[in-house]
């Protein structure tokens, strides 16, 4: 039997103890002003994370290799499984993707200890001592807990039960990763918060500082959350892109606060100003990491996404989330009153257009923790059981949604300070016309009458895209060959808020027009959905590496012209006997066409669901977008000045 | 023109976006897509955390028929829901009731948007933030022409 | 400001903490609660599975009414107490077939026992559908006057027994 797993598990704890040592070692430094004690806090956080890297290597090998004496790849894996399923199969489960968010955790940390020459030292001591101190408490965790490497003997299965078949799809291969970089990479946002707090005070340059370490993580988070929906989306064979499911709430409250703490730390970077509410959304953004941690892998809430639960690793988070979260929030209380700001704009300023901007998405993500909160509360308190589902959240986070759109553009452009609202008009009147024209004839396009939330939801998407355009190319003087010379920052504001608008635009279209039609079809029926002809030639069968499926091929014609043949199946996976819908899916820019197998019946025939989705694509182009923007304000000239900063002082 | 007869064809045809649609056969698209609706808003009980119109559990197909012969009686949406209700609990609507215990999630987030903003006008009141303006119009006009002058350089 | 407003997230915080902790150590989550206590038994006709006649009222008595299946593994699993419980302490028991097959249901009751005054045929659902019920096995404690005093979702045992008698007694 190998002994490399030991090796993995050898790795933890060396982590562990590194971990301690970074959290002491540096706030020893501090406390005794010794520089050279503090300059180990860089190496230790260097160190801590090659350990992690080197115990999820271990365990990969363990997939690679089958070797099933170790419980948890017994039960994720199977030799029948690709192997790229075999590798992404590290994160399928508890075990795994905690050791993943861990290896991550260090992984900032590492890269804050590497990336951060022109900062000074203490503030670098404090922040990987307190990033020390986050990985102690998870490295704890799951060695305590929930052991990857933990070994099933004396009973070696002699064969996995396989992975989760909806998760042997590329889309766990880059979702769950995606999604941890976002959420572990607030933490360093938060270490960077705690700092400032702990020392008593808060300059522009340390926004400077923070504010490209926050748009990585939040770039991550952004294209996490969007592999997700799209993830679920062709996955789960209904066609359906977000649920408000629990566990994907967890994911969009973070994101809604990093939203909010991106655009708070331009403000106290180039003002001075908000520095308290930076901080506090730092916490916050943070905080909502781990709660999603929580209530992902406690079994607190019910969802179709969540961890098996297990009530001991419930309390363990729970002990992590209250020491952190109501740690930093006592701390924040104690001493927030020495980050305060002094500066001075009036009502109509840029400031006003980011604190109200900031407001929208504070409120909504508070609005999506309560309701999926709610009914744990009523549940608590002996009041019954209530569900609350996509109908009051849609009810409460689309005008909120609304109301930003018409807020972004004029905010993007505002002067700092004061601005005037006939100068604000003026610049545009043009993209508002265009935005009206296109909103209004997009209901009437689509369906030939009047639906006042698509006019609604198109005229603000594109008021978004046409606004931020408009200013762009004044900025450029309307010479498109200027746009590459604009700085980065501002380019990847302009990209990520067209994305916004872009994205808003897609789900409107896509939540009223989608059209769907369940039908019993055989060899030779066909049915017709809008301006499409599905015609199911025959059925079949095929056999995959580790499944044998059901298959129907499916040829679809637009005014006699054949576009695709599609071929949905129902796949029957060896090892675990499970069932999985398979659909199919031809898609371009402005539609996507959605075919997925039903149920077999008595008669041989089967039912089978079509759908026509339009813009569909528009939702995760927009994301993407969004994350390519946020990309290119951190390549920003500005981040990479080598020269040191002068040192802090008062 | 094509294009939106084929639409208004589209229309006429029942579509339905639920699990075993095929069943559930409607006169108008009226119906088809209050059935939708229904199925949408109503929660399978045994599932973790599925509607009626995505799951394929026994029960779930049982609700589904029920709601489609209730329709058929001619019930409306609150009576379909009611009726569920009635049997199920609360729990098996997605729509939350309006209820005492539930105003403070109904009223939650305005209530939350207002605090924020008394919040933000009381803070700048404190801080006296509100500068005093030192440029006159012309002055105004003059800064914003030397602005756009220089973002475009 | 009010320097004591920086408090007011810590405090929420709390709040949540405890919700948190409740939360933990609550038992079986997926238990929906009934929404027919303290109302009537649904009215049926339905027929037997013994005999095949007609039935349409329980017997005027406390008894507990059984949903179970052959198709429902932890029903088996049960069955042995129900047939504990109707042996040793004359509990009067009747049994709901849930959406199953007539023949296999009474094949199933010759070989494992028949602790029930009798069984409600219930091949379609619908008498389930009334109940609320969504899973096997579930059981309703009703009364002598046909009303629903309590319901359990899952499967009798001892430790559920011990929780239920009481109520079972107190029944008229």
């Amino acid at each position: 039997m190998s002994m490399v797993p030991e090796y993995g598990q050898l790795a933890l704890i060396i982590s562990l103890f590194v971990a301690g040592l970074q959290f002491i070692v540096p706030a020893v430094g501090l406390r005794l002003k010794s520089e050279w004690i503090m300059a180990y806090a860089r190496p230790l956080a260097i160190a801590q994370a090659t350990f992690l890297i080197i115990s999820l290597i271990i365990l990969g090998y363990g997939f690679v290799h089958d070797d099933f004496s170790i419980s948890y790849i017994a039960n994720n894996s199977n030799t029948q499984l690709p192997y790229f399923f075999k590798i992404s199969a590290i994160w399928g489960a508890h075990e795994g993707s905690l050791l993943l968010w861990i290896a991550m955790l260090g992984a900032w940390g590492m890269a804050v200890a590497m990336f951060s020459r022109s900062l000074p030292l203490e503030m670098i001591a404090r922040v990987l001592s307190i990033l020390g101190l986050v990985s102690v408490g998870f490295i704890l965790f799951i060695v305590e807990t929930s052991n990857p490497f933990a070994r099933s003997l004396p009973n070696i299965p002699l064969e996995g039960a396989d992975l989760n078949p909806l998760l042997q799809d590329f889309g766990l291969i880059i979702h769950p990763p995606m999604l941890y970089m976002g959420y572990v990479g607030l933490s360093v946002a938060f270490a960077f918060a705690m700092a400032a707090l702990i020392e008593g005070r808060l300059d522009a340059a340390w926004a400077r500082w923070t504010r490209p370490w926050t748009t990585a993580a939040w770039v991550f988070l952004t294209l996490g959350i969007a592999l997700g929906s799209w993830w679920a989306y062709y996955e789960l064979g209904w066609g359906g892109w977000w649920f408000w499911d629990p566990v994907e709430n967890a994911s969009l409250m973070p994101w809604l606060v990093a939203t909010a703490l991106m655009h708070s730390l331009a403000v106290t970077e180039k003002r001075g100003l908000f520095k308290s509410w930076t901080v506090l959304l730092a916490i916050f953004a943070f905080s909502l990491s781990l709660l999603g941690t929580f209530l992902v892998r406690s079994g607190v809430l019910t969802s179709v996404h969540a961890f098996a639960s297990d009530p001991e690793r419930g309390v363990f988070i729970l002990g992590l989330l209250v020491f952190w979260v109501g740690g930093s929030l006592l701390v924040y209380a104690v001493k927030a009153h020495n980050v305060t700001s002094f500066g001075r704009y009036k009502w109509l300023s840029r400031e006003t257009f980011i604190l109200f901007n900031n407001l929208l998405l504070v409120v909504a993500c508070l609005a999506v923790l309560l309701g999926t909160l709610y009914p744990l509360i009523i549940d608590f308190a002996g009041l019954g059981k209530i569900s609350v589902g996509p109908s009051w959240f849609n009810t409460m986070f689309n005008p909120v949604v609304v109301l930003l759109a018409i807020v972004l553009p004029f905010g993007a452009m505002a002067n700092w300070k004061s601005d005037e609202f006939a100068r604000l008009a003026k610049a545009n009147i043009i993209a508002i016309t265009i935005a009206l024209i296109i909103g209004l004839s997009a209901s009437s396009m689509m369906a030939g009458e009047f639906n006042w939330q698509v006019v609604l939801g198109v005229t603000v998407g594109t008021w978004v895209i046409a606004g931020s355009l408009a200013d762009m190319w004044k900025k450029s003087r309307g010479q498109l060959n200027r746009i590459p010379k604009l700085n980065r920052s501002y380019q990847g504001m302009i990209l990520a808020h067209i994305g916004v608008g872009i994205s808003i635009v897609g789900v409107v279209m896509v939540s009223h027009y989608s059209i769907e039609k369940a039908v019993r079809m055989s060899a030779g029926s066909e049915a017709v959905l809008g301006d499409y002809r599905f015609e199911l030639v025959k059925f079949g069968h095929i056999e995959g590496p580790n499944y044998i499926s059901d298959a129907a091929e499916v040829d679809i014609f637009k005014e006699d012209k054949h576009i695709k043949t599609l071929v949905p199946e129902k796949r029957r996976y060896n090892a675990s006997g499970q069932v999985m819908t398979e659909a199919a899916l031809q898609v371009n820019l402005w539609r996507d066409l959605y075919v997925s197998l039903g149920d077999k019946l008595p008669d041989g025939s089967w039912g089978v669901r079509l759908q026509v989705k339009p813009y569909m694509r528009w939702v995760w182009l927009g994301a993407i977008f969004m994350s390519l923007g946020g990309l290119l304000a951190i390549m920003d000239k500005r981040y990479r000045r080598k020269k040191a900063v002068v040192k802090a002082t008062a | 023109m094509r294009a939106i007869l084929l639409l208004v064809l589209m229309y006429s045809l029942p579509s339905l976006a639920v699990v075993e649609g095929y069943k559930y056969q409607f006169d108008s698209v009226e119906e088809t897509q209050r059935f939708v609706h229904l199925a949408e808003n109503l929660r399978c009980p045994k599932c973790q955390n599925q509607s009626l119109s995505d799951s394929d559990s026994p029960v779930a197909s049982d609700m589904r028929q029920k709601v489609y012969e209730l329709m058929l009686e001619g019930k409306d949406n609150k009576e379909v829901t009611q009726y569920m209700v009635d049997r199920y609990g609360d729990f098996v609507t997605y729509e939350p009731p309006f209820r005492p215990e539930t105003l403070l999630l109904w009223f939650g987030p305005v209530l939350i948007f207002s605090f924020g903003v008394l919040l933000i006008i009381s803070i700048r009141k404190n801080q006296n933030i509100d500068a005093a303006d030192p440029l006159t119009k012309e002055e105004h006009a003059r800064l914003q022409a030397l602005k756009d002058k220089a973002d475009s350089l | 400001m009010n320097r004591s407003l920086l408090f007011l997230p810590l405090v929420i915080f709390v709040g949540m903490g405890v919700l948190f902790w409740i939360g933990l150590h609550q038992e079986d989550k997926t238990a929906l609660p009934s929404a027919l206590i303290d109302k009537p038994f649904p009215v049926f006709i339905l027929n037997t599975v013994e005999s095949g006649e007609s039935t349409n009222h329980l017997p005027e008595e406390p008894v507990l009414v059984n949903v179970w299946a052959t198709w429902c593994p932890t029903c088996k699993a049960e069955h042995a107490f129900l047939n504990q419980l109707q042996r040793e302490q004359g509990i009067k028991i009747v049994g709901i077939n849930y959406k199953d097959d007539l023949v296999k249901a009474k094949q199933w009751l010759r070989a494992y026992g028949n602790p029930y005054m009798f069984n409600i045929s219930d091949p379609d659902g619908q008498l389930g559908l009334e109940l609320g019920v969504y899973g096997a096995p579930e059981t309703f404690l009703v009364d002598s006057k046909g009303i629903i005093r309590a319901k359990h979702v899952g499967d009798l045992n001892t430790k559920v027994w011990q929780r239920l008698l009481p109520k079972f007694e107190a029944m008229e």
